[in-house]
């Protein structure tokens, strides 16, 4: 979507050819070039650094290049001392079962209320809309009471990846997004397979979700992204250090941790979406443009 | 609820033998458990259950237990109790209701003068340069991929307020004095949002950018035609076609920075003197770090006031740019 160029901008060819404005582009290029590394790749870059720089090092000369060594030791301390292995694990569990119970709920839903269509469907349709309007934070503290005390089951889910996982599920935004997408699929082929004696399900699964692979990739990288930088809900709900993610456990160890240490274990906690967002580039671009759709 | 089906299923349930409980006769359609079930009702049913079980616990139940709470005291312990407007009373005459509102305004400000004609800035640039736009993107969306939290500690980090801090150095190079930044109640605010800014930045880049190539390239050759420059073009062409999106993001953005949590939360704790408190973090204070137990009662009280607020003001807001964009 980002990648495609209009036919043209602001700029007309005739207005390209004109040396100054030809001046103004260079600068302007050069201005975009300095300014986003420097601002986009600066921090990482420094970050990288500082993870393999001893502390004092860091503390006394932030900007010069190992003056006394690198210091490798500090990542394989961050990893095995302060656990950020373990907690690693427990990020990546929270934010695979987020993905999942976002999905389920999303594709189901989204095909109840797009495809079968119940006499009810409206009133669905309403009422999970309508949760969007409602700010996050009103829903704290009752959620939070929620959990300690769910209804039916008697048990607090506490300390249990449940609490995270299936409130991330109960997401209006994916709904909306799937079902728009499920809309615009040609009807025929539903039909066709309909007669061909395909029930509700088989449908779902062997025609609606292979054609929906676009925005079951969009859906997804929406809910890892949301599960790995969830802090605050994940602090309330899994007070247990040891089944803490990074983010709510990464505050925490700090006042604890040495500097260099702790920047080691910042430099490996930012790796994983960094090298995600490199790889699926096209996919997370095209999810923030197409979130910008949806609000607009 | 209504159980429906299609004629010719209803049709075809005519000629099976009477359902074990027929439901009473409503117009002229016969409708038994069992039509409904052939109708689809079932399947119907299971595709439906998931999300409601989760939207009813987890969403609706709590959205109305937020409301009930509010007029509540609730402490885990006695069973709730029904107060009438305390919680209310309570929280509005709190003497840091007002700081919090008024640094929550500050910050909220402080964001729309940054963050907001940044990003617009960089897109438009960026839309003009043509080849090196994927790089660019690319790079302006890095910091959005950086987990917040890991965010906010390196960016920590940089304010250390030593004069061999990483910030305090680069502003020696250029000969400005070392800044305290989070140490001072002055300077604290515009490093939060600064921090705040830079993370955000790059998804409203992306936004604009799509928003930049449904402009229809014709009007800019017909803006051409009249004789406008490259600045009457971006005055006259882009901006007024960018007006829609730009009032969303307007108003989705102080939405968002009226709530804004981690980044006091995590860099300052509300410090220094009270300095950094948002409304977010007197909420946070009052439900989960109340020494007397958890003041839940205020706290959905106080939410509830942010969410009617902030529901007013949308409303206002969106009545008022309707009558511009009808203009």
């Amino acid at each position: 979507m980002t990648d495609e160029l209009a036919d043209r901008g602001v700029l007309s060819t005739a207005d390209r050819r004109r040396g100054s404005v030809r001046a103004s582009m260079t600068l302007v290029h050069g201005f975009l070039l300095v300014g986003l590394v420097v601002a986009g790749l600066g921090p990482l870059l420094w970050l990288a650094k500082a993870a393999v720089t001893p502390t004092q090092d860091t503390l006394s000369q932030p900007f010069a290049l190992w003056p006394n060594g690198i210091d490798w030791a500090n990542l394989e301390t961050a990893w095995n001392d302060i656990h950020i292995d373990q907690y690693f694990l427990n990020t990546i569990w929270v934010a695979a079962g987020a993905w999942f119970f976002q999905l389920l709920i999303a594709t189901t839903a989204g095909y109840a209320l797009s495809v079968l269509r119940p006499k009810y469907a409206p009133i669905l349709n309403a009422l999970v809309l309508a949760t969007l309007f409602i700010p996050a934070v009103v829903l704290l503290v009752p959620l939070y009471l929620t959990i300690l005390d769910p209804p039916v089951i008697g048990t607090s889910l506490l300390n249990t990846y449940w609490a995270v996982w299936l409130p991330a599920a109960a997401n209006a935004f994916n709904i909306l997004l799937v079902k728009r997408f499920f809309d615009a699929l040609p009807r025929e082929v539903f039909e066709a397979a309909k007669t061909d004696g395909a029930g509700p399900f088989r449908v779902f699964w062997s025609i609606v979700l292979p054609m929906s692979k676009p925005i079951l990739g969009v859906v997804s990288v929406f809910a890892v992204i949301a599960a790995w930088k969830d802090f605050l809900w994940p602090l309330l709900v899994l007070p247990d250090p040891a089944g803490q993610p990074l983010s709510v456990r990464l505050p925490a160890v700090q006042s604890q941790t040495e500097l260099d240490v702790f920047l080691a274990a910042l430099a490996i906690s930012t790796l994983i979406p960094v090298v995600l967002f490199l790889l699926f580039q096209r996919l997370f671009l095209r999810g923030a443009g197409l979130g910008g759709a949806v609000k607009g | 609820m209504t159980m429906t089906t299609d004629p010719e299923v209803a049709e075809a349930a005519e000629d099976r033998p009477p359902a074990p409980r027929p439901v009473p006769e409503h117009r002229k359609r016969r409708r038994t458990p069992m039509t409904w079930i052939r109708g689809g009702g079932l399947s119907n049913l299971a595709f439906v259950a998931p999300m409601l079980v989760v939207f009813a616990v987890f969403s609706w139940g709590p959205i109305v237990q937020a409301v009930v709470m509010s007029f509540q005291k609730t402490n885990l312990v006695s069973p709730p109790v029904f107060v009438g407007i305390d919680n209310f009373v309570r929280v509005l005459s709190d003497p840091n209701l007002g700081t919090a509102v008024l640094n929550t305004l500050y910050f909220a400000l402080l964001a729309l003068l940054f963050g907001f004609p940044l990003p617009l800035l960089l897109a438009v640039m960026m839309s003009e340069v043509g080849r090196g736009k994927g790089l660019y993107s690319a790079l302006a969306y890095l910091p959005v991929v950086i987990p917040p939290v890991v965010a906010v500690l390196l960016w920590k980090v940089f304010y250390n307020a030593s004069p061999d801090g990483v910030f305090n150095t680069i502003l020696g190079w250029v000969g400005i004095p070392p800044q305290p930044w989070l140490q001072s109640s002055a300077t604290v605010m515009p490093s939060l949002v600064l921090e705040a800014t830079w993370a955000a930045a790059g998804g409203a880049i992306i936004i604009y950018l799509a928003a930049l190539i449904a402009v229809p390239p014709e009007l800019y050759d017909a803006a051409e035609v009249d004789g406008a420059g490259i600045w009457r073009k971006i005055w006259h062409v882009t901006l007024p076609q960018l007006r829609g999106v730009l009032f969303i993001m307007l108003i989705l953005q102080v939405i968002a920075t009226s709530q804004v949590f981690l980044e006091p939360f995590l860099f300052t704790g509300g410090g220094p003197n009270n300095a950094t408190l948002t409304i977010l973090l007197l909420i946070y204070r009052y439900a989960f770090q109340n020494s007397l137990g958890g003041a839940y009662g205020e706290a959905t009280a106080l939410s509830l006031m942010l969410a009617i607020f902030l529901a007013l003001l949308s409303w206002a807001y969106f009545k008022l740019t309707e009558r511009w964009s009808t203009n």
